[in-house]
């Protein structure tokens, strides 16, 4: 992975998200083009988890439900410009993560997984049940955090959905440059050697157990911030953005694409924020449809799409 | 002084006494061999003095401190490195990333320099690569150095190991069977590369069984049975122990060669 790769894959994300609009037959897509953009967001951070470190988390949809409270409930109760929401909301999933992470990680194995799940559960269950703070089950409103109003005064008119696809989009190809920075810096290399053999990267210094608490802070707030941007754009959230569904289906999205490939990652959140909406011609077959596309992936192209094409198309196919 | 002192060092697995009570010491610039027959405890022995496994007796010291017991990444940065009996690459890397992850001690800086890129690592990162291609060409991998490492053949990883082992520029190096599995041209080379290393003052710690290859450059072996420690001394005193004779070289040494080249 050279630099010069790193901008060819961020040059290939910036066309796309400048270019896609002039295909848009209507207003409505910048809506759900923002909404790929910030599923592949979260997923980008567990790129970092799954694809570099190599352990799995089951409960990053709780990361993303602390960043979308996070906004709902500091402007409202502490003042908080929305802005400052989301990195008090990454600020606090960073910190869960750390307190999760410290004593789990030391032991090798799934009990990451199966402590994430516990976590997701917890905070879906929270945000549920604290009626009183939270709206319940009904969700609540998010503020206005006024970016809308600021451009106009300076000029610049959009439509809401077209305000949130650039942000999001602007947001993810910070994401996107943050996560190829690391795969290619001594950090980046520590946790990936340590996926391919524990013992070895000890024994050449790498802290296994710090390494791979770093990949798991570092993702929780990517999935944080992906949870803000969510409840900001929607002005609403509900506890769904917490739930385990949606963990699962982080995870999904990641294996799809090509869980060790931002690009890969980029195209597994728009393909399974589309997927949806093009199979309702399936009607009550919708999910069944999707179950045997993700089996398929899974038995044909076994390392994810984008890299198994690459692959391919390199004449290197195994 | 020695670098590394072993004293009376023993672990048991359910009962078994797989290490009993074995003592030695490495000093800068010299081989020391552990040879013994198969399941004589030698890896685990490896396995303990490296940290992978907690002794159940005895106790090691490196440079006078005792690290019986330390894990592996700390004693990696008092200069304990070491390589593998059974590869353990980081497969899905490339051959220039496995060399530069054995740099990670060098060039580990503060983890938001690397999310960043800050310029700051660039100066410090081109420098640990010309290290790592140094190195590469040192082992003959340089031409493969962009190759995913899995792709590689057997021999060329065993050298790959040695290479990711000496890049955290180690005072002591273990070696574990590194000519394993290579033809009698790359043992040669492995040969000239261990004397080279042990010349440069490093201590080497070696676990081999090319018979000819350990007599040629040890100077000093120990001989393990049976997890204990029959015999040690020079190489000439060594093949001459009949203790050792009767345990591992037998009458029909001579035929182990072939069977363990093509291991």
């Amino acid at each position: 992975m050279t630099r010069r790769m790193k901008w060819i894959q961020l040059g290939v994300l910036a066309a796309l998200i400048v270019l896609l609009p002039l295909l848009f037959p209507s207003g409505y897509y910048y809506r759900v083009g923002a909404l790929i953009f910030v599923n592949a967001l979260s997923v980008v951070g567990l790129v970092i988890l799954i694809g570099y470190a190599g352990q799995i988390s089951l409960g990053h949809a709780g990361f993303a439900g602390i960043g979308a409270y996070a906004c709902a409930l500091a402007p409202e109760h502490l003042g908080l410009h929305p802005g400052l929401a989301v990195l008090l909301g990454a600020g606090i999933s960073g910190v869960m993560a750390l307190l999760i992470g410290r004593p789990i990680l030391r032991l090798k194995g799934y009990y990451l997984a199966v402590a994430t799940l516990g976590f997701g559960i917890l905070v879906s269950m929270v945000l549920t049940n604290e009626r009183a703070l939270t709206g319940g089950p009904d969700g609540m409103v998010v503020a206005d955090p006024g970016l809308r109003d600021l451009l106009r005064d300076l000029g610049l008119r959009l439509s809401g959905g077209e305000l949130w696809y650039g942000v999001s989009g602007l947001v993810l190809l910070v994401g996107a440059w943050i996560a190829l920075n690391l795969l290619d810096s001594p950090t980046g290399r520590a946790m990936r050697a340590l996926h391919g053999s524990e013992v070895a990267a000890a024994t050449v210094g790498i802290d296994v157990a710090a390494q791979k608490l770093r990949a798991f802070v570092i993702s929780a707030v990517y999935a944080s911030v992906a949870g803000s941007l969510l409840a900001l754009q929607n002005q609403y959230v509900t506890p769904d953005v917490a739930g385990f569904l949606h963990s699962v289906e982080m995870v999904t999205m990641a294996v799809l694409g090509g869980v060790g490939s931002v690009l890969g990652a980029t195209l597994g959140a728009a393909i399974l924020t589309l997927l949806p909406q093009v199979l309702t011609v399936f009607a009550e077959y919708e999910q069944l449809v999707l179950g045997a596309v993700m089996i398929g992936v899974m038995i044909f192209l076994p390392q994810g799409l984008l890299p198994s094409i690459a692959r391919r198309l390199r004449g290197t196919s195994e | 002084m020695s670098l590394l002192e072993v004293s009376g060092l023993g672990i048991s697995f359910g009962g078994l006494r797989a290490v009993e009570d074995v003592s030695f010491s490495v000093s800068p610039g010299e081989i020391v061999s552990v040879i013994g027959p198969n399941g004589a405890g030698k890896t685990t022995l490896f396995n303990m003095i490296s940290g992978i496994y907690r002794p159940g007796r005895g106790s090691v010291r490196l440079n006078g401190q005792d690290v019986t017991a330390t894990a592996p990444h700390l004693l990696a940065r008092m200069g304990l490195s070491r390589t593998f009996q059974n590869l353990q690459i980081f497969q899905e890397m490339t051959v220039l990333d496995n060399v530069l992850a054995g740099y990670h001690l060098t060039e580990r800086g503060p983890v938001w320099a690397d999310l960043l890129a800050l310029p700051s690592m660039r100066r410090r990162a081109a420098e640990v690569r010309r290290g790592a291609r140094d190195l590469l060409a040192r082992v003959r991998l340089d031409k493969a150095a962009e190759q995913e490492a899995g792709s590689l053949s057997y021999g060329a990883l065993k050298r790959l190991e040695i290479a990711r082992a000496l890049a955290l520029g180690p005072k002591i190096l273990l070696l574990d069977e590194p000519a394993a599995g290579c033809n009698a041209v790359e043992t040669e080379e492995i040969d000239h590369l261990i004397a080279e290393l042990a010349a440069s003052g490093i201590a080497i710690l070696l676990v081999e069984h090319d018979m000819k290859l350990v007599m040629r450059i040890s100077s000093h072996i120990v001989v393990l049975d049976h997890g204990q420690k029959i015999a040690e001394g020079d190489p000439a005193t060594v093949s001459r122990n009949p203790a050792v004779i009767a345990a591992y070289l037998g009458t029909d040494a001579p035929t182990e060669d072939p069977a363990h080249a093509d291991g």
